[in-house]
């Protein structure tokens, strides 16, 4: 692209946010009541991640791991796509996500380890992205239509994958990040450049995981022993 | 003349509801006299939900199709034409502008023989936002386009000073884009009241005076403003009838807009 210090983010905004908040309306109107079931895995997953660390972890990424799946073809590829033709490049790397997540479960690549500080906040991101996030529509005014359900928009998938991160051990955890953090950069870009207020909500859930992540490897350096 | 722009107005998806309010503004620009429907395959669903008003309205027959072909591979454009075609359901298409100067090289070469042929009526270039005025001009003087397509609007008025003379001299018809600057203009103005002088011109709207300002350059041959509104689709056209500015009138409106 030529001069393309003089692109703004508006030049790349191909859709009113009318049109997308429409969108949301539109697809939960046609995934209804799989909310119910969606929401119901989300408090599940929270739960077996506070009750029974040791046992479920794989079936956790299981979950996460059709719902990455689902989310990217009922979402990205087959409604997003349709205002934005960046979403049908953006679906395959949902579809990644849910492999690597595939992965997790099948090698046992995760492991819950709630005692960690970075837990709590762990704990804080997804529990936000599967009870606070489909408040926010009704709260600004667009009614509970437009909300954005876990299992259902990609915003609290993301969201919630880096609190389950932020939980977890394992070698495949530095696989499972950038995917969800690229999604909350690019979806809070978007909203941002639209003028919504809720685009602190991807960049709040990056910022915190960033934070988090820093703060558990400064921990780890610090108790090991000296050479 | 007033045309239709599509960039974000019809890129509205499969959304039913918003597809048959762009078919009423569709419907609404051709019973004002409209004529002139301009997309790109980069506008998202905007070329299907074009087709869509097309076939919803009886494929009215004063309609001029201006698209463009938007891809940097050179030999992917006559395919994304018949793609674009197929989805305006037109026979073919009056005007094919290589969009925002993208691989124009090989598009041009793929064009103009397409125009020889009689698969499209004119051949055309475009930019946006003032980018690339010098190589537009350099295009403008060496290739036989019919059409060229830039910004210009009461604030942005670079292309007064080569490429609106030069058009003209040359005999290539203008298109210009984003006359309201993306209706940063319209929104920045809309509470502040209109100069009592441009009543003398038949005006309601800063829309309104905005477009007789760029209409009523010599060099100009239409303007094509977007909207989502039938109401404003109707103004729009509105203000290519009437008194038009005069020279003196025309540094007047820009003065006054730049003044507030």
């Amino acid at each position: 692209m030529s001069e393309w210090w003089t692109y703004r983010a508006e030049d790349f905004l191909l859709f009113s946010p009318r049109v997308y908040w429409r969108m949301f309306e539109l697809h939960n109107a046609t995934l209804w009541p799989l909310h119910v079931v969606t929401l119901a895995t989300g408090l599940l997953i929270i739960l077996l991640i506070a009750w029974r660390p040791e046992t479920w972890a794989r079936w956790i990424a299981l979950i996460l791991a059709i719902l990455w799946i689902f989310v990217g073809w009922s979402f990205l590829w087959s409604r997003y796509a349709t205002i934005n033709w960046a979403a049908a490049y953006i679906a395959p790397g949902f579809f990644v996500e849910g492999a690597l997540l595939l992965a997790s479960s099948l090698l046992d690549g995760l492991a819950f380890d709630r005692r960690r500080p970075a837990g709590w906040i762990g704990y804080l991101i997804l529990g936000f992205a599967i009870a606070g996030q489909p408040l926010l529509a009704p709260l600004q005014g667009r009614g509970w239509a437009a909300s954005e359900v876990f299992g259902i928009a990609p915003d609290p998938m993301a969201i919630a994958t880096l609190g389950v991160v932020l939980l977890a051990r394992g070698r495949l955890l530095p696989w499972l990040l950038p995917i969800p953090v690229l999604w909350c950069l690019m979806s809070g870009m978007t909203l941002a450049t639209m003028g919504e207020p809720q685009a602190w909500a991807p960049y709040g859930a990056v910022a915190l995981t960033a934070m988090a992540w820093i703060w558990t490897i400064i921990r780890q350096r610090g108790s090991l022993p000296a050479a | 003349m007033v045309g239709l722009g599509t960039w974000i107005t019809f890129n509205v998806g499969n959304d039913p509801v918003l597809r048959d309010e762009c078919a009423d503004v569709m419907a609404a620009f051709f019973e004002a006299g409209g004529r002139m429907i301009d997309s790109s395959p980069m506008y998202g669903s905007s070329q299907p939900v074009v087709g869509y008003g097309l076939q919803k309205l009886g494929r009215p027959p004063a309609l001029f199709s201006a698209e463009k072909v938007w891809t940097f591979s050179a030999t992917a454009g006559s395919a994304q034409i018949e793609q674009s075609r197929r989805f305006w359901g037109v026979p073919k298409f009056d005007l094919v502008q290589v969009h925002n100067l993208l691989a124009w090289k090989p598009h041009l070469q793929m064009l103009f023989p397409m125009k020889s042929a009689g698969a499209v009526r004119y051949v055309g270039i475009t930019t946006s936002e003032g980018r690339r005025h010098d190589l537009l001009e350099q295009i403008m003087r060496n290739e036989p386009v019919d059409f060229v397509q830039f910004s210009y609007n009461v604030v942005d008025r670079e292309a007064e000073a080569r490429l609106l003379p030069l058009a003209a001299e040359r005999g290539i018809a203008v298109i210009v884009n984003r006359p309201f600057r993306q209706g940063e203009l319209t929104q920045r103005l809309k509470n502040k009241p209109l100069p009592e002088w441009a009543a003398e011109l038949g005006v309601s709207s800063w829309a309104q005076l905005m477009l007789k300002f760029i209409l009523s350059h010599p060099a100009v041959t239409v303007a094509i403003p977007a909207t989502t509104r039938v109401d404003h689709v109707r103004e729009n056209l509105s203000a290519a009838a009437g008194t038009m500015p005069d020279p003196a009138t025309r540094q007047r409106i820009a003065a006054h807009v730049q003044a507030l």
